[in-house]
């Protein structure tokens, strides 16, 4: 029980994944244009997850290791699906607000993040509290930035106007470049506090392909830059194994050269001699 | 041909698809330390999102709706985009190594990109025929090209630059992104034709 309350709490606050690990960048910008519209995506994605958490943790012996990555592909966009369904019956009004990101919550880094990292390693009620943690710590990350945007935005939280009315509001908050603003100033403040994120790491990863952007990895670019690598060692490899034989062939050359060397000099040393004994068997003879 | 200029028009600048949709951050804020990767990315993106246009489009009207299979689109198009990358990379390996010298390592990384998805989504969404859906798809990804490429330009010069202690590395790049949002949104003023 204690392991899961730190799963829990793991997810909430110490690897939020907004504030943290910084994925899933793509719903955070789009969908904080209020503070509703946060919570709403937070929460579907919150229950994607838990509901992806919990098959793929029972399904972790079943599915093979080859083709793990499209089987929770699969899982994910089913119940991707469903949420779509639910919503488009219950709370229409916020579909037609989040629109196509619903259907992106499949495409989502933290889902098949945790899948990999977590759900598959682990028994099912921890991955329950992962997918709990997980979920939840999104949702607040999610709903602190749209509560600051609509409230610098548009003067308002929930919908309801609590700025005095002398308060003009600053409606770039609410539009796009106001989404980009509000990261920016969020990870400066991160790094100027030295707190713990994916973006005050140590940028040591240029040469890898995906930029070393290990905050919105998925273990897909990571396959490829094991690719990357795998083929310079592997051309590495060929040219030390070029480099010997080179080196064997001309030991040999050298050895046989050596060998004829020898062979002539023994040659000659026995033409000699046998002139030599030619001639004073001549000699002898004359 | 004036509808399709439109749409072709709006998906690539006034509806940028990275800096007013926010789709296919991932490789908007990763691979574009570099023009000249910046580039290959956005090549490989427009190729793909063109071809994924065309099949998605072909699969949807041909199969999901003749069988009343509607609902598993999400489901079907990702699939369908994860197996079409790989055979894209494939054809490229075996028919143009050149292309694929330039291109290959950026294909990989695309099927997570969810811009793809994205546009096929909106183009179900929106009802396009066949050939709007890929002049829409092309389009969009044309925008992507154009962003990353700015934004690789933009960080080639912020190398040389004195910037403040903690906004080096991502939040500067943020910045400049939300500057370039701002310079896009000025294409909602356009009108084509009068």
């Amino acid at each position: 029980m204690k392991r899961c309350m730190k799963q829990l709490w793991n997810g909430l606050w110490k690897e939020n994944p907004t504030f943290v690990l910084m994925l899933g960048m793509c719903p955070t910008l789009a969908t904080t244009t209020s503070a509703t519209n946060a919570v709403g995506m937070g929460l579907a994605t919150t229950v994607v997850l838990l509901l992806s958490n919990i098959l793929i943790s029972m399904l972790r012996r079943v599915i093979p290791d080859k083709v793990r990555i499209p089987a929770f592909i699969v899982i994910i966009a089913s119940f991707v699906t469903i949420v779509e369904f639910l919503l488009k019956a219950y709370l229409p009004g916020l579909n037609e607000s989040l629109g196509i990101y619903i259907p992106l919550i499949v495409v989502n880094c933290i889902i098949l993040g945790r899948a990999e990292a977590f759900a598959s390693k682990n028994k099912v009620l921890p991955s329950v509290f992962d997918g709990i943690g997980m979920g939840l710590g999104f949702t607040f990350g999610l709903t602190c930035i749209g509560v600051f945007r609509e409230l610098i935005g548009a003067g308002e939280v929930f919908g309801i106007r609590v700025t005095p009315d002398a308060y003009e509001p600053l409606a770039i908050f609410v539009m796009a470049p106001g989404a980009f603003f509000v990261l920016a100033m969020l990870t400066a403040l991160q790094n100027k506090l030295k707190s713990k994120s994916a973006t005050n790491m140590p940028a040591a990863a240029d040469r890898l392909i995906c930029g070393g952007n290990c905050a919105s990895c998925n273990g897909k670019e990571c396959a490829a830059n094991h690719g990357v690598l795998e083929e310079e060692k592997e051309k590495r490899r060929a040219a030390e194994t070029a480099r010997k034989d080179a080196a064997k062939k001309e030991a040999l050359i050298k050895a046989a050269q050596a060998k004829k060397a020898a062979m002539d000099s023994k040659n000659d040393a026995l033409k000699e001699t046998a002139a030599v004994i030619e001639n004073n068997s001549g000699k002898g003879e004359a | 041909m004036k509808e399709l200029l439109l749409i072709a028009v709006g998906s690539a600048l006034i509806h940028n698809v990275v800096l007013i949709r926010f789709l296919g951050l991932c490789p908007f804020l990763g691979v574009s330390k570099k023009i000249k990767t910046a580039a290959g990315m956005g090549a490989a993106v427009i190729l793909v999102i063109t071809i994924a246009s065309a099949v998605t489009s072909l699969i949807y009207d041909n199969v999901l709706l003749r069988f009343d299979l509607d609902y598993l689109k999400t489901v079907v198009f990702l699939l369908v985009i994860a197996a079409l990358v790989q055979l894209v990379e494939m054809i490229l390996k075996k028919t143009s190594p050149a292309l694929y010298s330039a291109l290959g390592v950026y294909l990989p990384l695309i099927t997570t990109n969810c811009a793809v998805l994205g546009i096929t989504l909106t183009n179900v969404q929106y009802g396009y025929d066949l050939l709007t859906g890929v002049v829409n798809g092309f389009a969009t990804a044309v925008g992507f090209a154009i962003s990353i490429i700015i934004l690789a330009g933009i960080r080639e010069r912020m190398e040389h630059s004195d910037i403040p202690k903690s906004f080096r590395g991502m939040p500067i790049v943020l910045i400049a992104a939300g500057l370039m949002a701002i310079a896009f949104s000025g294409f909602a003023g356009l009108q084509i034709g009068g």
